[in-house]
């Protein structure tokens, strides 16, 4: 059982949709035991980081969250929260993973947000989550913050500057792009997740 | 490298696809649901639905067809039309939508675009700017869904855009209104200035006739992406073709 943890952000329907696409049928729930007992389990986010991170403390989950043995995978903001700290409302985040979300440096010539379909270049080819995917596959993007390239980056994107498109880290995996929206790559990368199994 | 967008823009009315010439005599187009998937599979990168009448029919655009593009295509969307409250907002991102277009209501009630932003974030708000070319400035129109309701707003265009950015939105959409339909090009003089004005991703709308148009608009206006209806509706240019043409003209395309 799939399950998509609600209520840390608003593009949940796109990314069940997207499961069901590829014949799952995920469950949608805030609910703690429903989350434990998962296969794998989907962190959603489009919103702010201070936003998303209240949520989850409203709904008891920051824990919860934490002690995941399951894969687990954070999409755009909920692939930032997975880290320690947020510059987008200064916040702590879930410290899953080590590193700071910080805000794309302004340059002349890059649009802020970074938004569009841009290149992921592998940096661990041999992830779970990139077998199939040609390097320099296009991606759909639409953030502002982003976790600096560091050791759990398995795939980086350069925008104003690099940082870090997809990492991994024991069973958690985030993705800064919308898999959900970013055409077949998309799909193969969420049918990847679905075939992981610790 | 981020790739230039090119985004097929669906006006709906009353559930079917529509296009006017210079918003208005709307003729029914086709299907929404055909329309969405034949060009998210020739290739489109985003696509845009407006339900062109919903802001001057004082409504909210239909959460059951948004839901339905949303379970069929696997490209981002953007949805547009009458929305004004985050009740509104919520709706249509719950259905699916990946992105939100304010254009008359951001006018109404410019806190909107700041209120949106802090509970979904920047990144999907859109805001829709329709410009038409008075004398030697550009302003502000409104309503523009209706041509009984248009009106012309004191607002200049570039104010406005400063305006949204420092509110919050996350991308602009213009319409160059002069240009809407005519397939004589877009407006390059305009965009190239807007885009010297904003550091959000700025998206041409209005005037597509030819691939070299999007080549020239995408080279000389330095916009992110370009929108069109008409030339990709009537089968003038197609999307493999037209990307395939700027790749040979050194532009990052996906």
């Amino acid at each position: 059982m799939i399950v998509i943890i609600k209520g840390c952000g608003s593009n949940i329907a796109s990314i069940e949709m997207a499961f069901a696409r590829l014949g799952k049928e995920p469950v949608l729930t805030t609910d703690v035991k429903l989350i434990q007992a998962a296969s794998h389990v989907i962190l959603p986010g489009v919103g702010t980081a201070k936003h998303a991170m209240l949520e989850l403390q409203n709904l008891n989950l920051i824990e919860v969250i934490r002690q995941l043995k399951q894969p687990v995978l954070g999409i755009c903001l909920g692939m930032q929260l997975l880290h320690e700290f947020s510059e987008e409302g200064d916040v702590e985040c879930l410290g899953i993973l080590p590193g700071k979300v910080a805000l794309l440096p302004q340059k002349p010539g890059f649009t802020r947000p970074h938004m569009g379909w841009n290149q992921l270049r592998a940096e661990k080819p041999q992830s779970p989550l990139l077998q199939g995917v040609a390097d320099k596959s296009h991606v759909y993007f639409v953030h502002s913050y982003a976790v600096p390239v560091n050791a759990n980056t398995i795939a980086s994107t350069t925008h104003s500057a690099p940082f870090s498109a997809m990492v991994q880290y024991n069973n958690f995996f985030g993705a800064q792009f919308h898999p959900e929206r970013s055409g077949t790559v998309g799909e193969l990368i969420l049918k990847n997740f679905c075939d992981y199994s610790k | 490298m981020l790739t230039k967008r090119i985004i097929p823009c669906l006006d709906v009315r009353d559930g079917k696809v529509v296009k006017g010439v210079q918003f208005a005599n709307h003729r029914i187009i086709g299907d929404i649901l055909e329309l969405a998937e034949l060009y998210s599979q020739a290739g489109a990168d985003e696509l845009v639905f407006y339900d062109i009448t919903a802001s001057s029919d004082n409504r909210t655009v239909s959460k059951e067809w948004v839901k339905k593009i949303a379970q069929r295509i696997n490209i981002p969307f953007c949805v547009a039309g009458g929305i004004r409250t985050l009740a509104d907002a919520e709706a249509i991102l719950n259905a699916g939508a990946d992105k939100l277009s304010l254009n008359s209501p951001a006018l109404e009630n410019p806190d909107l675009i700041g209120q949106f932003a802090a509970k979904f974030g920047q990144q999907c708000v859109v805001v829709g700017i329709d410009s038409l070319k008075v004398s030697d400035d550009y302003k502000v129109c409104q309503y523009t869904g209706d041509a009984k309701k248009m009106l012309q707003t004191e607002r200049s265009t570039v104010d406005w855009i400063k305006e949204v950015q420092q509110r919050g939105a996350g991308e602009v959409v213009l319409n160059c209104m002069n240009q809407d339909g005519m397939r004589k090009g877009y407006d390059i003089e305009q965009l190239k200035f807007m885009r010297s004005q904003t550091t959000l991703p700025l998206i041409a709308s209005g005037g597509a006739g030819s691939m070299q148009d999007f080549l020239t608009v995408f080279k000389d206006a330095q916009v992110d992406g370009a929108l069109a209806a008409t030339i990709f509706h009537s089968g003038i240019i197609t999307i493999p073709e037209l990307k395939k043409f700027l790749k040979e003209n050194n532009l990052e395309i996906r």
